[in-house]
């Protein structure tokens, strides 16, 4: 089976396209920033968490080929938090008639939950930054080090919707899991190679 | 949402089936004679002929249950000098977790609620505790229109009209001894037409309290309709709590209960997460909710932010109630 990449674009695409549509067609709910800022954080999280599960999908299946779409996820994932963090901070900054950074640095500072979303995002730059075919060329080595800041990024992206909702319960719940398996599945393969490399 | 007022609608038109249904319940549960029914202000609002067709902004059209127009209503009792929400806004977008956390979900799956008939209990510390069917309770009184800021505490607000009665005159009514010092509020608990009360999201059923000079204050308003109407069920109908210058959750919707008790009773959020959501939960843009900032809102319906205001803008009526007391501590 081929999966061609045009393909898999538009499906990444298609959640964006579908927001646009909903804006366009007064399909949004009453409060059209929140909605526009919810729907793209969960995506965001949804594409990053499909970039952590493709290398785990590969090892079990030994279907190699997917490798190739895990740049495009991931970059997906840039794109949908963007979206997420330009969306929220218009919304923070606009009181009364003028645009005012202070209340986007208190937030980042006071609120944890704030803190955690920043992290999560600060963590993907370098790595959509790093992403070209130059740039992997040039890291060599240390390409793949630095790339495992997506654990990071992943951890911090489950935490701050986890410490978003009022109840703890649900859907959070279940992307905090996912992402904790997807990393314990990593930490058990690094210590198991490990330990066969020991004399 | 296409809302079909009924000079729009030829005499000759058929009612729809459901519509008439929901009419006759309504009706039959004034119970009596149609001569007896006829001194009842709620017999007109049965007769009105009006339905509201509800088209669903994604193109499933679907009716509502019929809303009937609230006669005598005495207009603008209070009200502010800013711009109402529309009909649509306030009846799309609610938290009402009996029918699921997200904001569209209450006017989604609300609508499998039966709201007649519809019993209230009055009990506790009081010397005439009764329990009433909700058009006995209502009756006697004059409805007024009451235009209110609505500021939940999730930082969103509205300007809704609502129509209702002042709580203090059902407190009269039910005449509650020395000992009674809080009021508690209950909703309804049915799981088979509440889904959400199959998840344990809060403990249900859905609890709040006022204290007794709070519940006696003049803009505590007992409402069972907005817009003139009967309350839809995503906005609490048949019969919710309105204290404006609380935020939105103190306001309990589908009341079945009204107790008077002699210490703070629980209250749902508080239980929940006692750090986040405390027993009074006064508008304060100067105490932050731990996650969120409270200094601003956004109206729904608006771009910018707007600061929020002491007690929700109503400080001049309410703020010497809680006089000497430390809103940081009591928040």
């Amino acid at each position: 089976m081929v999966l061609s990449k045009p393909l898999v674009f538009a499906a990444c695409l298609a959640p964006f396209a579908w927001l646009v549509f909903r804006a366009f067609t007064g399909r949004l709910t009453a409060n059209p920033i929140e909605d526009i800022t919810l729907t793209t954080g969960l995506w965001a999280l949804r594409f990053l968490v499909i970039t952590l599960a493709i290398t785990p999908l590969r090892r079990i299946t030994g279907w190699n080929r997917l490798i190739q779409y895990r740049r495009m996820v991931g970059l997906f994932a840039f794109f949908y938090a963007s979206l997420h963090l330009a969306i929220y901070v218009t919304d923070v900054m606009a009181v009364e008639g003028t645009f005012t950074f202070a209340p986007v640095a208190a937030d980042v500072v006071k609120r944890p939950f704030i803190t955690a979303g920043m992290v999560a995002f600060v963590a993907m730059l370098p790595l959509a930054v790093t992403s070209t075919r130059g740039w992997i060329r040039r890291l060599g080595r240390r390409w793949q080090r630095l790339h495992r800041l997506v654990y990071l990024s992943a951890a911090a992206a489950a935490l701050h919707y986890l410490w978003k909702v009022k109840v703890m319960i649900g859907s959070p719940v279940y992307y905090a899991a996912i992402v904790v398996a997807l990393l314990a599945l990593r930490a058990v393969w690094a210590l198991r190679s490990r330990r066969l490399r020991l004399p | 949402m296409l809302i079909k007022l009924n000079q729009d609608v030829p005499a000759s038109e058929v009612t729809d089936e459901r519509v008439y249904l929901e009419r006759r319940r309504f009706m039959q549960l004034l119970g009596g004679t149609a001569v007896a029914l006829g001194a009842s202000p709620w017999l007109q609002a049965c007769t009105a002929d009006s339905e509201a067709v509800d088209v669903r902004a994604d193109g499933g059209p679907a009716v509502m249950p019929a809303q009937t127009p609230l006669p005598n209503v005495k207009p603008k009792v209070v009200t502010v000098d800013e711009k109402l929400n529309s009909f649509e806004e306030i009846t799309s977008y609610n938290n009402f977790y009996e029918f699921g956390t997200g904001k569209n979900d209450p006017q989604r799956y609300a609508g499998r609620l039966t709201t007649s008939p519809w019993k209230v209990k009055i009990d506790g510390h009081c010397s005439k505790p009764a329990d009433y069917h909700l058009e006995d309770l209502i009756r006697p009184h004059q409805l007024e229109e009451r235009i209110y800021r609505f500021r939940c505490v999730e930082a969103w607000s509205m300007v809704i009209p609502w129509v209702g009665i002042p709580l203090a005159e059902i407190i009269k009514r039910a005449d509650p001894t020395s000992k009674a010092t809080f009021v508690a509020f209950t909703t309804l608990h049915r799981p088979s037409e509440m889904f959400g009360q199959n998840d344990p999201v809060l403990e249900w059923p859905y609890v709040e309290g006022l204290r007794m000079d709070e519940a006696m204050h003049p803009l505590t308003l007992l409402s069972v309709g907005l817009y003139g109407k009967t309350l839809m069920n995503q906005n609490g109908a048949p019969v919710r709590l309105v204290v404006p210058w609380k935020y939105g959750f103190k306001s309990i919707k589908s009341i079945v209960r009204i107790q008077f008790v002699d210490r703070t009773p629980p209250t749902s959020w508080s239980r929940s997460n006692p750090r986040e959501y405390g027993f009074y939960s006064n508008v304060n843009p100067e105490v932050d909710h731990p996650r969120w900032t409270q200094a601003t809102e956004r109206r729904i319906g608006e771009f910018f932010r707007r600061k929020t205001l002491m007690f929700n803008g109503y400080g001049d009526e309410v703020a010497s109630m809680y006089a000497g007391m430390d809103l940081r501590k009591w928040y």
